[in-house]
């Protein structure tokens, strides 16, 4: 059984897509989100509150999300954070990047409530085993 | 240009506005645009570079884009306001990503820019390469929109 009562941050420079995300998560019944407009944004959120679980966006200015999941792979103390990659850039390279970075696992924009909230659920499920 | 350009564009705008925005809007004839003015009221720009180099734009008349943001957000929103831009953005760069994977099938690697957005009547459309530019034109019940492609190999 997966909780759902985890705080989920979710990181995209537009403010729509943060609002997009949002309410797709509250379909999946994931109520308590905070949001960050980029990685360095991201990553203060990170060292100021217990976060459970990462949705960043991909092609971010300042910091990408790529950049962001590197950083946060090598912080000791947030490294195990589930990393969900939300992605315009399906490309191959890109994938492969994403992976030896370490990423949990990648959404590829446009995408549905049913999508994301599955990807999700088995991301938590993975690390329950 | 190559007309295998078209298909990816009008296939990643079909399914960016259906799955994030419910909408489904009808592709009419592509043709040629000569200008730079602008199709709609507000457009979001991308400069896209690689096997194929140029720019992408997404055109919208104030009505089609206030409903599919609208739609976007679960807001009924009546003008076109900073979440509005914001998410023509977004929706400039979702295209971009759905007709580059398609394009990568077809062997094209193309990378994409950050997109800007310009709004306001007849404001004008830059094209990274000059022009001329192939514009697709579709609608949906509430206004009319355009992709504004100009690519070359």
């Amino acid at each position: 059984m997966v909780d759902n009562n985890i705080k989920i941050l979710v990181v995209d420079d537009f403010a729509t897509m943060r609002k997009v995300v949002r309410n797709l998560l509250k379909q999946g019944g994931y109520e308590d989100i905070v949001e960050a407009e980029d990685g360095v944004m991201a990553l203060k959120a990170l060292k100021s509150q217990k976060i459970d679980f990462i949705v960043s966006d991909w092609n971010m200015p300042n910091m990408s999300g790529l950049e962001l999941l590197k950083a946060v792979r090598a912080d000791a103390e947030l490294a195990k954070t589930p990393f969900l990659m939300v992605t315009a850039e399906a490309l191959q390279d890109n994938v492969v990047a994403a992976v030896k970075a370490g990423v949990s696992n990648y959404i590829v924009k446009p995408f549905t409530a049913e999508v994301l909230n599955e990807k999700i659920k088995k991301i938590i499920e993975s690390l329950q085993k | 240009m190559n007309v295998q350009f078209i298909n990816p564009f009008i296939e990643g705008t079909v399914s960016v506005l259906k799955t994030m925005a419910f909408v489904e809007p009808r592709a009419g004839k592509p043709y040629l645009k000569l200008d730079t003015l602008a199709k709609g009221d507000i457009s979001g720009i991308i400069g896209l570079t690689g096997s194929a180099a140029g720019s992408l734009a997404l055109s919208f008349s104030e009505g089609a884009i206030l409903k599919i943001v609208s739609n976007m957000l679960g807001e009924d929103l009546k003008s076109i306001n900073s979440d509005v831009k914001d998410a023509v953005g977004e929706l400039t760069n979702m295209v971009s990503g759905v007709a580059r994977k398609n394009l990568e099938a077809a062997g094209f690697y193309i990378q994409a820019a950050i997109p800007t957005i310009v709004s306001g009547k007849d404001h004008s459309i830059a094209h990274v390469m000059g022009g001329p530019s192939l514009i697709i034109p579709f609608e949906i019940d509430e206004g009319v929109f355009v992709v504004d492609v100009c690519l070359a190999e």
